[in-house]
């Protein structure tokens, strides 16, 4: 067990602190990543999963169809529909339900969605004050859907390429 | 027996069968759509196609007969081939609509489609779309997904009885339909939606309920005729959404009736019973009743039947029970009664005579299995719609007429249109029908060589207004045939059961079985077989319906029966309870008739709520499960009668469980329910008809009982029509009645009456007019047999 001089040199003449702190002073005047979150934000992809939102068509009328297929497909059992005829002979939920604290944000509802009526949106900044805020129904759903059409929309069709 | 080799196995077949037939037994699956396994071969889908050695080209399955020496390939390029261009023909005119077809999910369409098709589509042309009408609130159509197998039309043609479905056009223009816009009346119409391969025939009360991934099954008895049809109850949520078979070869085949697939809308509509009700007569509340938590209203209904016990005695207490209750709510209902020293009990409220009640142990139990019907070779029917009583047992007998050309014979009052053929069709009248059992008595003697006792020799004499040769021929075709066929039967139906001379019939009836060696068949109304096992009879010292309901009783204890609907005599039904001090009804739907004369209501379990055990008519047990929690407040009966006992500081009611209720029943009766002749049977003829016109009633198949007058669909249905006095052309033409006149009919005794349209019903006899039981507008005419009509 001899000294080994290597490692006292090393110690005592603060290489790894001087090394470290060089990567420091290079960063010092290289271009800034961090953002004034959350007056500044980061660009997201538009596939970023993120609030639910049930979809129109032009004309008003909600996609949903009530096939209860993104409620199958559903890895955490977050989705809840119940469906009836509507007075037109159409297929309709009168119930749908998601559960933001089961959902996993895994976008598979989507996925299954043959009328891309349910989507998840961009919108990731949301909060609860109380338990029962965590279960959004389908109103909700469709007023997130109206508000945000647009970029909903926008975001579906930069993806549609590679789909 | 032949040997055959499919895809490098070897099978040994019969010769002659169907290959499908043969490769289904052995676990090899060949896809299919239009051959099913109780339906004729028609091969027009395609599907099956299968590669035969040394055959030029694919042949399909299903109507190729097997060879000794065969060799098929189900999996070669060629037989593949062929099933992926017969998919994608198929396919050429099927929407894409799964997401939204009730279908979806259960579809052998979508199935064989991934596992049989191409995966994308070649054509571009326009696709060919149907145009679906209405046929009926039972079956919902969409005919543009039709794929032409035919399974409905066959099923009606064949099974049904009635071709109600057909295929009219040819090619691009074939459009599967009823004929004219018609709508589907069969009561066994709902298979049609079972059968269907794809989603153009969708149970209407169910469309867009549910998905099928998403139900749970629950393996259950329906309750609602004496046949005991295996159902799968299918609950989502713990609410029952629909209502499918359970295959039992030996029961119900793979068949339900529209009534055991239907009535569970029941369950779910908004006359459920869901809280316990007292009326405490204060008139603040409405109509004096309250609604109650179970303790209060238990103690309120043991306090009520208490005082009247105290005061009088328990002979004063009489109980009716709905003849589709289950075993265990019989049993306890029964021991209440006899705790409360009261043997006035009683389930049989379509009955009038109960003369052989001591002379003969008349276990209404079939002495033909149910899968015999099948294999009849000749039966008689005696005053029994059977289409409508028991539409099973009648898809039996039309498979007897056609498997072995059965003579099935009628004797009755009504025209009843059947669904198979019949060899005689006697059509006499309430008045004569004993005597045309007595005919036929006569005649079995005859052939027999075997002397007719003299009291059935006295009800026979030659009825004048029948007195022809060709009348008695067929009566001596029909005994001809009892005594030379080898497979009979003689069925009592609900008609001779209701019949004033019902023992009559029934002594008679049995005599003919005692001397031809058919089998005698007595049809009761849903579970009474299990009434009978649990002893829910009055006994020795006790009083049957008619004389509970005569003596107008201080209290009755009503089980999930509403006595004015659901006896054959609802006016003398209404006024008892209304005379009755204390009336308590444990039922599980709200009804304003009850609400007039109850004092405590207590709501029980729908059929799909509360296990228990179904005796059905050949003495078969079984049992069904729960499906769904009772609604709300409900309990099971079996619990409501228990802790009522309870109570009542009765000693016996500390059951816990549903089988230690069951295990308390003796099922030694079923062993031994053979009737015999006795032969000093009372055979008085009690049906007297002075003037006026002879009423022929029954209880149409939907009004039968609470649960099926609460089913939205079924009401809806032609089985369910209005009440009316129905009367054949002559007779209207005799009493100067056009169509929906209004008729005011008065019985002859002049206490009844009531206002109804009259109906044009050829099935009517002449001097005798229709009016069916089970309706409050007909209530008031009582069980009376003879009717005056005045223009109203």
């Amino acid at each position: 067990m001899g000294i080994d001089i290597k490692q006292l040199y090393k110690t005592f003449s603060l290489k790894e602190l001087r090394k470290g702190l060089g990567v420091t002073g290079r960063q010092l005047f290289r271009k800034k990543t961090t953002i004034m979150y959350p007056e500044e934000k980061t660009p997201k992809s538009p596939r970023f999963r993120g609030l639910h939102a049930l979809r129109r068509y032009p004309n008003g009328e909600e996609r949903c169809i009530a096939c209860k297929l993104c409620e199958a497909v559903c890895p955490a059992l977050a989705i809840t529909i119940d469906s009836e005829e509507r007075e037109d002979g159409t297929r309709r939920t009168t119930r749908y339900d998601i559960d933001l604290f089961k959902c996993i944000y895994c976008g598979f509802c989507e996925e299954a969605c043959p009328v891309d009526s349910i989507v998840l949106t961009d919108i990731h900044e949301f909060h609860m004050e109380s338990n029962g805020e965590r279960l959004i129904e389908k109103l909700d759903l469709l007023k997130i859907g109206d508000q945000f059409e647009a970029e909903i929309s926008a975001a579906r069709k930069q993806d549609a390429p590679y789909r | 027996m032949a040997t055959i080799e499919v895809d490098g196995k070897t099978l040994e077949v019969e010769a002659g069968e169907m290959l499908i037939k043969a490769t289904d037994k052995a676990g090899i699956y060949i896809p299919r759509f239009c051959y099913h396994d109780k339906l004729s071969v028609a091969a027009n889908c395609r599907m099956c196609l299968v590669e035969v050695e040394k055959a030029p080209k694919p042949l399909p399955a299903c109507a190729t007969p097997i060879m000794d020496g065969m060799k098929v390939f189900t999996k070669s390029k060629l037989a593949r081939e062929a099933q992926k261009g017969t998919m994608e023909f198929l396919l050429i005119n099927h929407p894409l609509d799964c997401p939204v077809c009730d279908q979806g999910g259960e579809c052998p369409l979508q199935d064989q489609a991934l596992g049989y098709g191409k995966d994308e589509s070649r054509f571009l042309e326009r696709k060919r779309v149907v145009a679906s009408h209405d046929i009926g609130p039972l079956v919902a159509t969409e005919m543009t997904r039709c794929i032409h197998c035919t399974r409905c039309v066959r099923y009606g043609e064949e099974v049904a009885g009635i071709m109600e479905m057909g295929a009219p056009g040819r090619g691009e223009y074939t459009q599967i339909g009823t004929f004219l816009n018609q709508s589907v009346d069969s009561e066994v119409s709902g298979n049609m939606i079972d059968l269907c391969p794809v989603g153009a025939l969708t149970s209407k009360p169910y469309r867009f309920a549910a998905r099928s991934w998403e139900l749970q099954s629950h393996a259950s008895i329906s309750p609602h005729d004496c046949v005991g049809t295996n159902i799968n109850v299918q609950t989502l949520r713990d609410q029952v959404e629909r209502v499918l078979p359970i295959e039992n070869t030996e029961v119900n085949d793979c068949w339900i009736a529209d009534r055991d697939r239907y009535s569970y809308e029941a369950v779910n509509s908004d006359q459920r019973l869901t809280v316990p009700m007292i009326r405490d007569g204060n008139p603040e509340n409405d109509g004096g009743w309250r609604e109650v938590n179970w303790e209060s209203a238990l103690k309120y209904a043991a306090a009520g039947l208490l005082t009247v016990i105290e005061s009088s005695s328990g002979n004063h207490v009489g109980g009716l029970a709905s003849a589709s209750s289950t075993l265990e709510e019989f049993h306890l209902f029964q021991k209440l009664l006899q705790a409360m020293g009261s043997s006035n009990i009683d389930h049989r409220l379509q009955q009038l005579d109960f003369r052989d009640d001591s002379t003969a142990s008349r276990f209404p139990i079939s002495q033909l299995p149910i899968a015999d019907f099948s294999n009849l070779d000749a039966g008689l029917l005696i005053g029994s719609n059977i289409r409508k009583e028991q539409p099973l047992l009648s898809l039996r007998l039309r498979e007897a007429t056609l498997k072995n050309q059965a003579q099935i014979n009628v004797i009755g009052v009504m025209d009843y249109e059947m669904n198979f053929d019949l060899a005689q069709n006697i059509v006499s009248n309430p008045a004569s029908l004993v005597n045309e059992i007595a005919l036929l008595a006569v005649e079995v003697s005859k052939l027999k060589e075997n002397d007719v006792p003299e009291q059935i020799a006295l009800l026979a004499s030659p009825n004048e207004q029948y007195n022809d040769t060709q009348h008695l021929a067929a009566i001596s075709n029909i005994a001809n045939q009892l005594c030379s066929k080898e497979q009979t039967m003689v069925t009592l139906g609900a008609i001779a059961q209701q019949h004033k001379d019902a023992s009559v019939i029934r002594f008679i009836a049995q005599w003919i079985c005692d001397i031809t060696d058919a089998r005698m068949v007595i049809l009761p109304p849903a579970n009474s077989v299990a009434g009978w096992v649990a002893n829910c009879t009055p006994g020795e010292a006790g009083k049957n319906t008619v004389d509970m309901l005569a003596a107008k009783l201080k209290a009755y204890v009503l089980l999930g029966c509403e006595p004015e609907l659901d006896h054959i005599d609802g006016q003398s039904a209404m006024n008892a309870m209304l005379a009755a001090d204390f009336v308590l009804q444990i039922s599980a739907f709200k009804s304003s008739n009850v609400m007039k004369y109850a004092d405590v209501i207590l709501p029980m379990a729908a059929f799909t709520e509360a296990a228990g055990t179904y005796v059905n008519c050949e003495g078969r047990v079984q049992k069904s499960s729960v499906a769904a929690p009772p609604k709300e407040e409900s309990r099971p009966a079996w619990k409501i009668l228990r802790v009522l006992g309870n109570f009542m500081e009765f000693s016996g009611f500390d059951q816990i469980t549903l089988d230690d209720v069951t295990s308390e029943v003796s099922f030694e009766n079923l062993s031994s329910p053979k009737g015999k002749t006795q032969e000093n049977s009372d055979t008085t003829i009690h049906y007297h008809h002075t003037r006026g016109l002879q009423r022929i009633s029954d209880t149409p198949m939907y009004r039968a009982e609470a649960t099926l007058r609460n089913a939205k669909a079924l009401q809806k249905t032609a089985d369910n029509p209005p009440p009316a006095a129905g009367l054949n052309a002559k007779m209207m033409e005799k009493y100067g009645f056009s169509d929906s006149d209004l008729t005011l009919v008065v019985t002859t005794n002049g206490e009844g009456n009531t206002v109804l349209p009259i109906r044009l019903d050829n099935r009517v006899p002449n001097d005798c007019v229709y009016i069916s039981a089970g309706h409050l507008e007909t209530a008031p005419l009582g069980a009376d047999t003879s009717v005056s009509l005045e223009k109203a």
